[in-house]
Order: C-alpha cells, then sequence, then structure tokens
C-alpha cells in the first residue's frame, strides 16, 4: 500500500470539505480526498438559497432565524449550535461573496434574498425573506466557488479516492484508507486528523432527490468504527420531487409564490398551515401531500399532486392576499431558470404554462455522525471528544436541523460548521503528534473488498439494492407505524445477511471497477437503513420528519432527547440516548 | 418499448482494442435516460460496464457521451428525444467524448481537460479591500446579468470534445476553460482580466476558435459558448471589456 502523510486528511470535496479545506490548508498540510471530482459533488445540485438573516429587503434578525430554526427542528435542535448557525451564516454569507459567489442583486446592488419555507417575521408570523441565491442555482455557485478558491490557494487534492476505511487506534485517529479508484490501488493516508464530509444517504429509499453517490459512505465508515450514530430516524422528505422521478424542485418555486393544489383543484394548505400555508416546513407539507392523495384527493386519484407556479394562479392568489407584486414569464424564467428546464426536460411541461406533478421524495439526513460546535466527533451519551475526528455538513450532526431541517439551513450549515471544522483543524495539528500506524493497517479493509471482488453466491448487488430502496420507501417513509418500521429492520437484517454470504460481481479486474464499489457503497447502506429503520421504530413519538399513525403527539416528557444507534458487538445495534441541548426557546406545539 | 444499444466498449487490462457491445433492453419507457438504460445494462447484464454519473438530472457533469453522434448528458437525454413518435423499438449508439483518452468504456482521461480550466485563473480576483462595514461589494443587476450565461458551465466538456480544433490539437485550452473565464473577465468585481486575456491571446487561447458552434450545440446547460468565446475575442483585441 502506498503511504501519504498529511497534517489533515478531508474526506469529500462539496460545500463543507471544501469550506474546511481552504481554512485548514491556512495552517496546516491538508489533503482533499474525493471519489467524485470536486464539481460533481452533490452541494451543487442545492437550489433555492441559503438562509442569512442580512435583512436586505425587509426587517430580520439572527434571532428570527434561530428560532424559525428550533420550532422547524420541532424543539430538537441543539440551541446553542443553531444559536452559531444563525449568529455565522451572516458572516459566512458576505464572506462567500467576497470570495466572488455571483449571488443574484437588488436594484442597490445588495445580495438578492427570497422567501423559503418556515422562514417567518418572528412578530407577524408571515414569511420574511431570507434565503440569499444566485437563480435556482445557488448551491452550485457554492461548490464553484469553493472549488475555485481551493485551486487559487493551491489545496491539494486526490480526485477519484474512494475513502473505505478509518484508521482508529484508541482514543485517536490515524488516518484513513482509500482506494484508487484508477488503478485499484489501496492507498494509506497517514494523518494527525480526518474530516469526513461524504454527504447523506438519500440511496436507501427508491424516490430521492439524491446523486447516486450518495451513499453515506463516511458515516458508515464511523459506525463501523465505534462511533453511535445519532437522531438516524430523522430523515427528511422534501415535499416537491417530481412524480416518480424524485428530482427536486425547490422550495424556492413557493418562495416565488407557487402554491400547492390537490385534485380537486383546492389550495390544500390553507387547511394545514392557515398562517403560511405552502410555506409551511417541508415535514408538515410532506404530510399534508400524503394525507390529501390518501384522501382520493391526488390528481386523478393517484399518488401526486400539483405545484402550479403559472404567472395566472400566482397573480391570482397574490392579489387575494393583497400584495401588489405580480409575476410573469420572464420573472421566472430568470429566478427558477433550472426548474423550467427540469421540468421541460423529463416531464415535457412548461412551468409557466402548465402546474408540475410532485410527491415527496427522499431527501436529507437530519442525524448523522455527533460533533460538538468545532466539528470534533463525539462518542455516546457522555459526549466525549474522539481526538482527532471531524465531520461536517449533512453526514454530520451537530444537531442544527433536530427532527426536521428547515430548507435553506443545508448550505449554511454546510459553510458555517465547515470553516469551524477547518479552524479547528489547525489548531488541533499544532498541538498533535503524528501517531504511529500499527502493523496490519488496512488488511481487514484489503479483505472485505477482496470477499466481493471474489464473492460466488450469485446474487447481483442491484436487486438487494432494489429490495431495500423498496422496503424503505413502503415501511420508513413519511408515515411509520410499529409494524411497517419492525418489518424493514427484519428486512434489512435479511438483505445484510444476503450480502455478506451471496452477492457476485461481473468486473474482477483493478482499473475504474466501479462494480465493486457500487456493491461496496451498498454495504453502506445497508446498514444505514437499518439503523435507520431500529431507531426509528424505538422512538414512540411523533416529531418533525419522523411521523407515527400509532404515536400520533409529540412526548416531550419522554422523548426530548436525541438517540444514539452504536454496533453491538454481536451483529445487531443497541440504543442509548442524550438530553437536548435547549436555550431560549421552550419547547411549545408547532402551529404555521 | 425495446431498445438495442450499441456500446464502445474497451477495457485496459484485457483488450487491445475498443469493441462495440451490443445489448438489448425490453419495456424501455419513453421517459427513461440514456444514462438509465446504461444502468440497466450494468446492472442487469453486464457489471463490467464502465461510466462515470452522479447526480442523475444534468447538474454534477460526469456523463456527458457520445450519444447517437452527439454530445450530451446521458442523464439528460430522454429515449423520447431519441425515438420516433409511434416506434416500439429504438437504436441507440453510445462512446465516449472524443478528443480524451479513454480509459475504459465510457470514461475518458479528464486531467488534460481540468488542466486546461486551471490554466486560465478560473477563480476571483480581487485584492482590493472589502467593504468596511462588513458587508457584501455591491454590483447592479445589470452588471452581475453581464456574466450570468457563463455562470451555469458544470465542467461536463461536452463542449471542449466536440470541437474540432481541440480534437486537432489537444493543446487548444477548448472552449470550456474560455467560458470559465468569461464568467470572471466580464464580472464587474474581479480585477483578474489582463492576466486572464493575456493566458487566451496565447497560441493556443481563444484564435484556435474557428466559430463552428458545435460546442454552442454541445452545451447540455444551453450556454451561448461560441458567443461568449466571441466576447473573449473582442475584448482582446479592443482591449475593451
Amino acid at each position: 500500500m502506498k503511504t501519504h502523510v498529511f497534517d489533515a486528511v478531508i474526506v469529500g470535496a462539496g460545500g463543507a470539505g471544501l469550506m474546511a479545506a481552504l481554512y485548514a490548508s491556512r495552517g496546516a498540510n491538508v489533503a482533499v480526498v474525493s471519489k467524485l471530482y470536486p464539481t460533481r459533488s452533490h452541494t451543487g445540485t442545492a437550489q433555492g438559497g441559503i438562509g442569512a438573516a442580512l435583512g436586505n429587503l425587509e426587517e430580520d434578525h439572527w434571532e428570527w432565524h434561530a428560532y424559525d430554526t428550533v420550532k422547524g427542528s420541532d424543539y430538537l435542535a441543539d440551541q446553542d449550535a443553531v444559536d452559531v448557525l444563525c449568529q455565522e451564516a451572516i458572516e459566512t454569507v458576505v464572506e462567500l461573496e467576497h470570495m466572488g459567489l455571483p449571488f443574484d442583486r437588488l436594484p442597490n446592488g445588495r445580495i438578492s434574498q427570497r422567501r423559503f419555507g418556515g422562514h417567518t417575521n418572528n412578530v407577524t408570523g408571515k414569511p420574511v425573506m431570507r434565503a440569499c441565491h444566485a437563480a435556482d442555482r445557488t448551491g452550485h455557485m457554492i461548490l464553484q466557488t469553493l472549488y475555485q478558491q481551493c485551486i487559487k490557494n493551491r489545496v491539494n487534492f486526490f480526485d477519484e479516492f474512494h475513502v473505505v476505511d478509518l484508521i482508529r487506534s484508541g482514543d485517536a485517529v490515524r488516518g484513513i484508507i482509500a482506494y484508487e479508484i484508477a488503478t485499484g490501488e489501496l492507498h494509506v493516508f497517514h494523518s494527525k486528523s480526518v474530516l469526513f464530509a461524504t454527504g447523506g444517504w438519500g440511496r436507501c429509499w427508491d424516490v430521492t432527490s439524491n446523486a447516486h453517490s450518495l451513499t453515506g459512505d463516511g458515516t458508515a465508515i464511523c459506525l463501523r468504527n465505534g462511533v453511535p450514530l445519532e437522531d438516524m430516524e430523522f430523515f427528511q422528505f422534501h415535499p416537491t420531487g417530481i412524480y416518480k422521478l424524485g428530482i427536486l424542485i425547490t422550495e424556492g418555486v413557493r418562495g416565488e409564490g407557487g402554491i400547492l393544489l390537490n385534485g380537486k383543484g383546492e389550495r390544500f394548505m390553507e387547511r394545514y398551515a392557515p398562517t403560511i400555508k405552502d410555506l409551511a416546513s417541508r415535514d408538515v407539507v410532506s404530510r399534508a401531500i400524503f394525507l390529501e392523495i390518501q384522501a382520493g384527493r391526488g390528481i386523478n386519484g393517484k399518488n401526486y399532486v400539483h405545484l402550479d407556479v403559472t404567472p395566472e394562479t400566482v397573480n391570482k392568489y397574490l392579489a387575494a392576499a393583497g400584495e401588489t407584486r405580480r409575476i410573469d414569464r420572464a420573472y421566472i424564467e430568470s429566478k427558477l431558470p433550472d426548474i423550467a428546464d427540469f421540468t421541460r426536460t423529463y416531464l415535457g411541461i412548461d412551468p409557466v404554462e402548465e402546474p408540475m406533478p410532485i410527491q415527496p421524495t427522499a431527501h436529507y439526513a437530519m442525524g448523522g455522525i455527533p460533533t460538538d460546535l468545532h466539528g470534533r466527533v463525539l462518542l455516546g451519551a457522555q459526549k466525549k471528544v474522539l481526538d482527532g475526528l471531524y465531520a461536517a455538513g449533512e453526514c454530520a450532526c451537530v444537531s442544527v436541523h433536530g427532527a426536521n431541517r428547515l430548507g435553506t439551513n443545508s448550505l449554511v450549515d454546510l459553510v458555517v460548521f465547515g470553516r469551524r471544522a477547518g479552524r479547528h483543524i489547525v489548531e488541533y495539528c499544532r498541538g498533535a503528534d503524528l501517531g504511529r500506524l500499527s502493523t496490519g493497517t488496512g488488511e481487514a479493509i484489503y479483505g472485505e473488498l477482496d470477499r466481493i471482488r471474489n464473492g460466488t453466491g450469485g446474487v447481483k448487488p442491484f436487486t438487494l439494492r432494489r429490495r431495500m430502496q423498496q422496503t424503505m420507501t413502503d415501511n420508513v417513509g413519511v408515515f411509520r407505524t410499529e409494524a411497517s418500521m419492525s418489518r424493514a429492520a427484519e428486512d434489512m437484517r435479511e438483505l445484510r445477511h444476503e450480502y455478506r454470504t451471496k452477492i457476485q460481481i461481473d468486473d474482477k479486474g483493478q482499473q475504474y471497477n466501479t462494480d465493486l464499489l457500487e456493491a461496496w457503497e451498498l454495504g453502506c447502506l445497508l446498514e444505514l437503513a437499518e439503523v435507520t429503520a431500529i431507531s426509528a421504530c424505538a422512538r414512540q413519538e411523533s416529531r418533525g420528519g419522523h411521523a407515527r399513525e400509532d404515536f400520533a403527539e409529540r412526548d416531550d416528557e419522554h422523548w426530548l432527547k436525541h438517540s444514539l444507534i452504536a454496533r453491538d458487538g454481536q451483529g445487531g445495534y443497541s440504543l442509548d440516548y442524550k438530553p437536548v441541548v435547549l436555550g431560549r426557546y421552550e419547547p411549545k406545539k408547532r402551529v404555521y | 418499448m425495446q431498445a438495442k444499444l450499441r456500446i464502445r466498449r474497451f477495457n485496459p487490462e484485457t483488450d487491445k482494442k475498443a469493441w462495440w457491445g451490443e445489448y438489448t433492453l425490453e419495456d424501455v419507457l419513453r421517459t427513461d435516460s440514456v444514462l438509465d438504460l446504461l444502468h440497466r445494462v450494468k446492472w442487469e447484464q453486464d457489471g463490467t460496464l464502465t461510466l462515470r454519473r452522479s447526480c442523475a438530472h444534468g447538474v454534477c457533469g460526469s456523463d456527458a457521451m457520445r450519444i447517437n453522434g452527439a454530445n450530451s448528458l446521458a442523464c439528460k437525454t430522454l429515449v423520447s428525444t431519441l425515438a420516433g413518435k409511434n416506434s416500439e423499438t429504438i437504436k441507440i449508439q453510445v462512446e465516449p467524448i472524443l478528443g480524451m483518452k479513454v480509459e475504459k468504456d465510457l470514461l475518458v482521461d479528464m486531467e488534460p481537460f481540468f488542466d486546461h480550466y486551471r490554466s486560465v485563473l478560473p477563480y476571483f480576483i480581487n485584492e482590493s479591500a472589502v467593504p468596511a462595514d462588513g458587508r457584501e461589494r455591491l454590483q447592479s443587476p445589470e452588471d452581475r446579468a453581464r456574466f450570468d450565461d457563463t455562470t451555469k458551465c458544470i465542467l461536463c466538456a461536452a463542449c471542449t470534445s466536440s470541437c474540432p480544433s481541440f480534437w486537432a490539437d489537444g493543446r487548444y485550452v477548448g472552449p470550456a476553460a474560455i467560458v470559465q473565464a468569461h464568467r470572471f473577465i466580464f464580472d464587474s468585481r474581479d480585477e483578474g482580466h489582463d492576466e486572464r486575456l493575456d493566458v487566451l491571446a496565447d497560441t493556443f487561447g481563444v484564435w484556435r476558435c474557428r466559430t463552428i458552434f458545435n460546442c454552442t450545440n454541445a452545451c447540455p446547460r444551453e450556454i451561448k459558448v461560441t458567443e461568449a468565446i466571441a466576447e473573449v475575442k473582442m475584448a482582446i483585441t479592443s482591449g475593451k471589456i
């Protein structure tokens, strides 16, 4: 195995990884290891905006953003972390602009902002314009800008190197093992610290907005290396995915005035969220869509509803709400050009002329690798810091999103906590020694890859993946029950057994063996799906994105706590819990 | 419907020469993308088929290919756009993009492409002090609109690998690198245009472009690539941005 030595290794080159890399490379020798070319990372698909209380159009305060975030989280977010998120959102967005990010502009030259779900004026309860955006490709611009700055600052990249294991030695980390996709060689990245910024695992579900590459690699590797995962039962279903395809249609569509209509042509969100209607939190809207469909009020009785941003409809409702603003074709083309392109390409529908068929789509992991405010990974209910190990972005759980993330806050999370982790890595590396590698480093993963490559059980990995995605969609979706979640957990146990004993791949080669890597990624997905089902089954309440038919109410007395799930050493999993960090905002009933 | 795929195959570990692999798929929908079909071949029939892909909706830029002779993203090319209106069968030919070394099947060596990209200083340059009030720099909506089109680039290489000038000499920086440079040259906040224009006025810069428009046709983001190149040429000759 080739060995590389760095102060810090950053795994993943999306928004969190690149932000951390920019900051960490100012004072440490850093390598960024990514299984994709950095510009392919999923941050690039984020559309609608990044939330920050700049107040460029109307009164706003970071404290309002914080309250909205805590309320959106159904009071499960840690309020110290939320304060950091919302305060630092402002300076980080400005910093992105200083790095050259081409935000849309207002006539006075300032960054343009728009409405987004769950973001409100705390006095009136009405939607507030907080989402800073660059058309509907804000994530693309963030990813490009950060990558550009990394090039400018000569950050070291190892592109198409696939992380496959963490080197952990007791209470410290010593680096990672990565598989060089071009050659099939394993490399040891020996380092004082490691940051995982590997994104989510939406590919556990059938209908998802997530890229094929979002297989939860870093999160699964942490679980395998003794890090209990936090709040895995909370996975967000975004209300507006393109019917059947799952491709995301940004909440920015509703921010610009678009509305949801059922099969009877009713604006049904008026019934579920009388004050902010279509701009309620995502969990609320997804449930409303599900209930409309269940009651036979989908379009033509089918399992989708309409998202309507045609000027005719939008202007009708703007007029009814007493607003003077009106929209037209040119406005939609300039504010939502990519959405218009997606719907024309994939649906053959012009959103200026016709409504879009949409259904909820698996979108975002609120849970993940537990960290503190500096991105340091925390072990268990005692929150013991694992020296040298960091996580940031979607794979991590600070927790700022709690049980349900507000739109735009994923981008805020990436840059705020990516930056904090990058800074802390510099500090840590200054005082830390490069520990010794033990003999046999990398042997276990070498053996596992060999097992996958040489398996002869005749089962193609995609058949297992399809079964996993089906059972997760059917049983651990928008609404859940004891029976459905137990069923999923059982299915996953069986699938994991088949994965260990029966899979067989076709490609036995060394170079660009994506057959092998897809099979390895499936192992990550299967394990994350299983711990999701188990964590969900245990939580006997409904909160945020975790909605149970058999426990329909939130239960703060018993469940205002974060779950932690770990391998138990006997092939199963054990659960533990830790308290939520409360603050200014007392848990109360959530009404929109 | 039925799809017959003809896919250019090459495995460096076993093949001396590239060859055509033929695959038949049943129950293909008109709404399937070419990427969906390639996945079905890979997952159901031959796991050795190798390609890059990630987001599967035309944003990450991983899966530029030559499909029925034209460059596009596999995930953004639907069967419906390739098939006749009422046809029950469809033939689709898929090859790697041209002008780059084929590493395996549909996957090519992207390093020279990214080298060209990096050569044009594709990053914001402004060493002036940021506003003292700690806020954003100001930019009018008109100044912002000036370079909007070229901010859409996803570095998929569909344009560069469709360019005959690039095929003739791979040292040409190519349309994608020029698009990336354009995004900064025409940004009113940027101060690096002189350096960038120097790079692009060089032997392997914009003057290799013969205005063939293949790049514009190939761009899956509908960027007016040839027009952007022309604007850079004008900036070099006139000295005006």
